[in-house]
């Protein structure tokens, strides 16, 4: 267990800078089983977790990194589980562009591509898309492992693989189980936005956040106002999919509560 | 489909080497060690081995019993294992009053603080709870079953246990986490409230263990594949100190031994005021003393009490009122292993609290078999036998297999690696040849 490596971990930029990576070099496996054992360095605590890796212009090599006191460090608050080809974190980056986000995603070459992604919109856009990055990671083991307790303002789960058999259902990236940990490092008041084409998976994923005491529903009148929402079906590579085909969405966007005393 | 066989197997663990187990009544009324299906109790106050009866109308263990517990208050012991079932015993009758049974083999099981519940963890890392009622006689509606109150996510629940002011339960798994989790006023609705994540062991965690309350406040010290003791701070996740026991044991144990950088740590038990704990270590013949300060949030090496060469204990024990920590080495599920050789050693230190170390007179820091309360009477009942070329051939084979198991823990995750990236390949080759 070592280090992770950020966007910008030397070496791997193949791709001449600016240039956008093309898509089809990355294809890999569309479902992949989120069980197995790691073989990718993962982080022992979230204090090792390298931000200078993953957003160098908010953490200057060459500044003191002991130089605490003065301004708390800015620490990442959006996560996109299971970011895929990463449009949600293009599309978010401008919307907030003093929020660090990090997209989780199991497949190996999909994250490269991310990688690239934001490497070349960096280098193409100077003093934007600094606050995107990108993880290989299982998020479904993982998670406390990079985010301390109440550290999340947002957490995306678009299009997550349906695992439509009933054995499979402990596979699905919104269970009972993981919304505790998901609900542990929300911060109160946090909001968590899920969305699917599969109608099935739609009902367990609301229905799954409708019975946990920390999360309660987001009013349809905050939905509508909400910046974020529109992204939700247009900004990621599955939502532009299913809108192409003209596929229905469902989705459910929650919020992160106290727990609420009988 | 390939995928999910071997993720079951991986998970299941099936038949894998299970090591014998003590449990000390809190008020020191009787000492119980469980080795393969077999649970054996004996009688401090009457001085005499414990005949348990059975009267829950269900089974009796037929397989590896994987934990055993005291209650708090000592009024219940709680046994689990392989064979999916829970049993709670009333420890004035030995009766079993409940027989619980579970979906999935039973990894750890514990009793709430109030006595009201028993939780228990399965093989798929799911944790489990059961209503015990009022007076621990069970007496509640058959629909009384188990439900889930929280998990890991795919893991190996290794070690569960209550704080000791009851308001949380820690759990600590294969993968090097340790949760701590609120325990509700009605956990029956579950448990979602986590308080924190204990994280820094790189390896499986194997045992944990709270301190007292002291001033209010108390510890959880962790022990883990990667050769540490840990000291945390459990209300907010932060790690207060590491003490590696791999450089001490290098120093004392054999040269040989240390060749087998395989220095899992095994289980920990702690003084009742919490300020000495004593640690087994896979390949250390004996028990390590460490010192934990309370003010200073430290954890110092003291001593090593070094037993005979063929005797690393598996498992430790130790009750508020007496002062003896018990030590049993012994195990099943070993390869070519008769039923009739399900013997364990037990072996006991007295004076198990600070002082120990301290004193300037020369008792023994091991009793004697003869010295040990009750004598073979007890060392019979507990041991299952008194031959001791019986019991060496054992314990030769409980060595050898415990080696064989911590060093299959510890490279299986590598082994899993290989495996997957062959997996890869294949598929890979596939679809160049479409
Ligand atoms: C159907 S895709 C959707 C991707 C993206 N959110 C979008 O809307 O285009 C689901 C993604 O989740 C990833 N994934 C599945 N299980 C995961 C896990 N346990 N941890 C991280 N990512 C996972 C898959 O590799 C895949 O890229």
């Amino acid at each position: 267990m070592t280090r992770t490596n950020g966007a910008s971990g030397g070496g791997g930029g193949q791709q001449a800078a600016g240039k956008l990576p093309r898509k089809r070099f990355y294809r890999a496996r569309a479902h992949s089983n989120p069980l197995s054992d790691s073989h990718f360095p993962i982080p022992i605590s979230p204090d090792d977790v390298e931000l200078s890796q993953h957003y160098p212009r908010y953490f200057p090599a060459d500044k003191d990194e002991h130089g605490d006191g003065e301004v708390a460090a800015p620490r990442i608050r959006f996560a996109d589980v299971g970011c895929g080809f990463g449009g949600l974190l293009v599309g978010l980056s401008p919307i907030f562009p003093d929020k660090l986000m990090i997209g989780m995603e199991l497949r190996d070459k999909v994250t490269e591509y991310v990688k690239e992604r934001v490497l070349a919109l960096r280098a193409s856009n100077p003093g934007q898309y600094d606050n995107i990055s990108v993880v290989r990671t299982n998020s479904m083991k993982y998670i406390p492992n990079y985010f301390r307790k109440a550290q999340l303002s947002k957490m995306f789960f678009l299009f997550p693989d349906p695992h439509f058999k009933e054995k499979n259902h402990r596979r699905r990236v919104i269970s009972m189980q993981l919304l505790d940990e998901y609900a542990y490092v929300m911060e109160v008041g946090g909001i968590i936005y899920t969305i699917t084409d599969v109608e099935e998976l739609g009902i367990w994923m609301r229905s799954c956040l409708e019975k946990h005491s920390l999360f309660e529903a987001v009013p349809d009148e905050e939905i509508k106002v909400d910046p974020v929402v529109k992204l939700l079906s247009t900004a990621t590579e599955e939502g532009q999919k299913v809108a192409r085909n003209g596929g229905q969405t469902f989705q459910a966007i929650f919020r992160r509560i106290s727990l609420q005393e009988e | 489909m390939e995928d999910v066989v071997v993720e079951e197997a991986e998970v299941s663990g099936a038949a894998e080497f299970a090591p014998a187990l003590v449990a000390a009544h809190p008020l020191g009324h009787s000492v119980a060690v469980a080795v393969g299906p077999e649970l054996r109790v004996f009688d401090l106050k009457g001085g005499c081995a414990v005949s348990m009866s059975d009267d829950s109308g269900g089974s009796s263990h037929s397989d590896a019993i994987r934990a055993i517990s005291f209650s708090a208050d000592g009024i219940l012991l709680a046994s689990a294992g392989d064979d999916k079932l829970v049993k709670i015993w009333k420890t004035d009758s030995w009766r079993c009053i409940r027989t619980i049974t579970s979906e999935k083999r039973v990894s750890a099981v514990a009793i709430s603080k109030d006595g009201l519940y028993v939780t228990f963890a399965d093989k798929f890392g799911v944790i489990w709870l059961v209503t015990l009622g009022e007076d621990g006689e069970g007496q509640v509606s058959a629909d009384n079953k188990p439900v889930s109150i929280f998990g890991h996510y795919c893991s190996i629940i290794t070690s569960m246990k209550f704080s000791p002011d009851g308001r949380f339960i820690a759990t600590a798994d294969r993968d090097f986490k340790i949760r701590v989790t609120v325990f509700p006023k009605n956990p029956l609705k579950g448990a979602p409230e986590i308080q924190s994540f204990c994280l820094g062991h790189t390896e499986f965690v194997s045992c944990i263990a709270f301190t007292h309350l002291s001033g209010g406040s108390s510890f959880l010290l962790s022990g883990g594949g990667d050769s540490t003791v840990r000291l945390w701070d459990y209300i907010n996740g932060c790690l207060l100190d590491t003490c590696h026991v791999k450089g001490k044991v290098g120093e004392l144990a054999e040269p040989n031994e240390t060749e087998d950088s395989n220095l899992a740590v095994a289980d920990i038990c702690l003084t009742n005021d919490g300020l000495l704990a004593a640690v087994a270590i896979q390949s250390l013949n004996g028990v390590m003393l460490l010192g934990c300060d309370h003010v200073d949030k430290k954890l110092s090496f003291l001593k090593v009490i070094t037993m005979e060469n063929s005797y690393i204990p598996t498992s430790l024990a130790s009750s508020s009122s007496a002062d003896l920590l018990w030590t049993v080495m012994g195990a099943s599920n070993m390869p070519n292993q008769a039923a009739s050789q399900l013997l364990t050693r037990v072996r006991i230190i007295p004076r198990f609290k600070k002082d120990l170390l301290a004193s300037s007179d020369h008792s023994p820091a091991i009793l004697e078999d003869s010295e040990v309360p009750y004598g073979e009477k007890l060392l019979l009942a507990l041991q299952g036998s008194l031959d001791i070329s019986k019991q060496e051939e054992v314990l030769a084979s409980v060595l050898a297999a415990l080696k064989v198991s911590m060093h299959k823990m510890l490279v299986k995750k590598n082994y899993s690696e290989e495996r997957r990236e062959q997996r890869k390949r294949g598929r890979n080759d596939k679809k160049i040849k479409k």
